[in-house]
């Protein structure tokens, strides 16, 4: 289309064609879904139809269909690659952009604006960064398809909220304990799937996150089974508790600084703390793909067998990237759970897995910024539709459909070089 | 000159059924380049990577420096120091020159990074100029540059070429040889797999000549470049044998 020798007349034909077909797709679809309509009565059920709506629906499809087509004849379509380049160019401007958006997060709980709301949807944002980030290892760096994310994500919250329980440890010693157990995790879940690539590994750890979410269920005895676990102990602020009346003997956080007792310092600590786990998993990232394991990591993305010649061992590369990624996984998990205060099965469906996948993808694979902005997309976009909620989804629908046709490689799909040499700063 | 650093012995080696390699014996000694020629399917190919472990030989066996490596992981033969810049030249497509140049130099020490990186400069200076550029948008010639120069960066005792000559043009292919002779003038083994026989051929201080997984000649480079069986089979019709080019 690009290349066209001339200016082609716009074909007519080709479009009203190219407008009835997805009209009568449309029409197919919208007739038992739109047009039928259940009706509940004293008497029973009573089907109503509106097939004026139907056809107000099929019309907007050929209008829209015929627009498109014309709008895509007068803008031959984009190249990905000049894309790429315009996002190099666009450098300075991402920085400041990325230090415009740490600065409002670090802000974000004494603009005018944010109250108990803001800080949670801030929160849930921030979880979903982390796991992000975390995943982003190793899908992004490595190249390695994981479906079963949420495992690591479920092994870190039962961590977290068991060993609170049954041994009475704080939320700071049972931290890296989940990013243990989670990391162990996918170290041990990632040896059977070394000699797995793409598609296979993608169903096979499917498999595992399900496997994992079931083993919960049914260890009734030790993880509570379906009714999950209840009163997971609170953070505290290194010690000090945020309650308004402290056990004899004890100071809350509100006493130590003087301040008047409030709910939301808790979950105004919760956010800081989350936006702190999110940003050292980013900074671990950035550095790690500088030193020789994360290079191993994208060199084995870009060609297993030439990673051989060169005298890498794939397998424990592989194994790192498993592991290092579920131990934020496992991080993220404990977080989840000292923040919720109850945790069950439920939390960690395959859809939670889906989610992070597609935030991961959406942001464009490897991409740092891009994940924090699907992040965003991805969990604000259901938050600000709750009022028309009946049109959550087509929403959702639409923008994944939207992101597939002008972002096919992810909204930020440049990878930035990690090496530079100093005199490299000479012009050459 | 005369020590041997790598003996294959008898090495025979299966895909699957199919034998690609039937007892192949060959000698590499340190300071040389040795050629090995051969039509498709011959088994050169499988014969470089069987020296790399994959896949590994089902019989014979393979010693490097007096050290029996047969069995080893790939990984802990290219740290011995046998490194290949494999056939279809496999660089990192989205990782910069640099970035290429880097992973390439995993198994060396890290103390001689720069150094090394001013050596492969300076054999290759354009990829000094294109060292933030992308592999993937590297010319072919350029790309097998990096593949050459990325091996080096290992600090090979023993580089494997896999047909460095592959589908380029023939002034990159001169090109390309040329940097062969100098990195093998500066003392490097290098063991060659070519289907262009002609500049194999005179490259090489000795040759084999691989037919259906064994070795049906050998013999020093231009000892083989004049032998009428060879030029039948491998040299008249394609390259021109008469007059040297460049």
């Amino acid at each position: 289309m690009a290349a066209m020798p001339e200016p082609a007349r716009f074909d007519w034909r080709e479009a009203l064609t190219d407008a009835a077909l997805a009209a009568a797709v449309a029409a197919a679809l919208a007739v038992p879904l739109i047009g039928f309509h259940a009706v509940d009565e004293p008497t029973g059920i009573r089907i109503d139809t509106r097939f004026d709506w139907v056809v107000i629906g099929v019309i907007t499809v050929f209008v829209g269909r015929l627009l498109l087509g014309a709008l895509k004849r007068l803008r031959p379509q984009t190249a990905l690659a000049p894309l790429g380049r315009a996002a190099m160019r666009l450098r300075p401007a991402a920085t400041a952009l990325t230090w415009a958006g740490l600065a409002f997060a670090v802000l974000l709980p004494v603009l005018p604006f944010s109250n108990r709301y803001v800080i949670d949807v801030a929160t849930t944002v921030l979880i979903y960064v982390m796991l992000g980030w975390g995943l982003n290892i190793v899908v992004g760096l490595a190249g390695l398809l994981d479906l079963g994310y949420v495992a690591f994500y479920a092994v870190g919250a039962y961590s977290y909220a068991l060993l609170a329980i049954n041994l009475d440890l704080s939320f700071w010693e049972c931290l890296p304990l989940a990013g243990l157990f989670a990391g162990v995790t996918g170290v041990l879940l990632g040896f059977p799937v070394l000699r797995l690539r793409g598609d296979y590994l993608a169903i096979v750890t499917l498999g595992f996150g399900e496997i994992v979410r079931i083993i919960i269920i049914n260890w009734q005895s030790f993880t509570g089974g379906p009714n999950g676990i209840t009163g997971v102990p609170r953070p505290s602020f290194f010690g000090l508790p945020f309650t308004a009346n402290p056990a004899e003997g004890q100071v809350a956080f509100h006493q130590l600084l003087g301040l008047e007792y409030s709910p939301s310092h808790r979950i105004v600590f919760l956010y800081f703390l989350i936006l702190a786990l999110a940003l050292i998993t980013n900074l671990f990232t950035l550095r790690i793909r500088k030193l020789p394991v994360g290079r191993a990591w994208e060199a084995l993305r870009e060609d297993e067998i030439a990673c051989r010649a060169l005298g890498i061992n794939p397998r424990n590369t592989k194994l790192t990237a498993f592991g290092i990624g579920a131990m934020f996984g496992g991080f993220a998990g404990a977080f989840f759970a000292t923040r919720q205060g109850f945790i069950s099965p439920e939390s960690f469906t395959f859809v939670e897995s889906a989610t992070i996948v597609a935030i991961v993808v959406l942001g464009g694979m490897g991409s740092q910024i891009g994940v924090v902005l699907a992040a965003l997309f991805l969990t604000l976009l259901p938050e600000l539709g709750r009022e028309f909620a009946q049109f959550r989804m087509v929403v959702f629908g639409a923008a994944m459909v939207l992101i597939m046709i002008w972002r096919p490689h992810g909204l930020l799909a440049s990878r930035e070089p990690t090496l530079r040499l100093k005199r490299e700063d000479a012009p050459p | 000159m005369t020590e041997s650093l790598l003996t294959v012995e008898g090495v025979h080696a299966h895909y699957g059924h199919i034998a690609a390699l039937k007892g192949v014996d060959l000698t590499v000694r340190r300071g040389e380049i040795v050629a090995l020629i051969g039509a498709n399917g011959a088994g050169k190919s499988t014969l470089l990577m069987t020296v790399c472990g994959r896949p590994r030989a089902s019989g014979g066996r393979i010693q490097f420096d007096g050290e029996d490596i047969t069995r080893l992981p790939t990984f802990e033969i290219v740290r011995r120091g046998i490194v290949q810049a494999p056939e279809g030249r496999r660089i990192f497509p989205r990782l910069t020159v640099l970035e290429n140049l880097q992973v390439g130099a995993t198994p060396a020490e890290a103390a001689h990074f720069e150094q090394d990186l001013e050596r492969v400069y300076a054999l290759f200076p354009v990829l000094a100029e294109r060292r933030r550029q992308r592999g993937g948008t590297l010319s072919g010639g350029e790309q097998q540059m990096l593949a050459i120069a990325r091996a080096l960066m290992a600090r090979p005792r023993l580089l494997l070429l896999d047909e460095p000559s592959l589908g380029l043009a023939p002034l990159m292919i001169q090109q390309i040889f040329r940097v062969i002779a100098d990195i093998n003038a500066q003392g490097m083994t290098v063991l060659l797999v070519e289907q262009n026989a002609y500049h194999a051929l005179k490259l090489a201080s000795r040759a084999y000549v691989l037919a259906a997984g064994k070795v049906i000649l050998s013999g020093g480079g231009a000892e083989l470049l004049a032998d009428p069986q060879v030029r039948a089979a491998y040299l008249e019709g394609g390259q021109p044998t008469a007059k040297p080019v460049g």
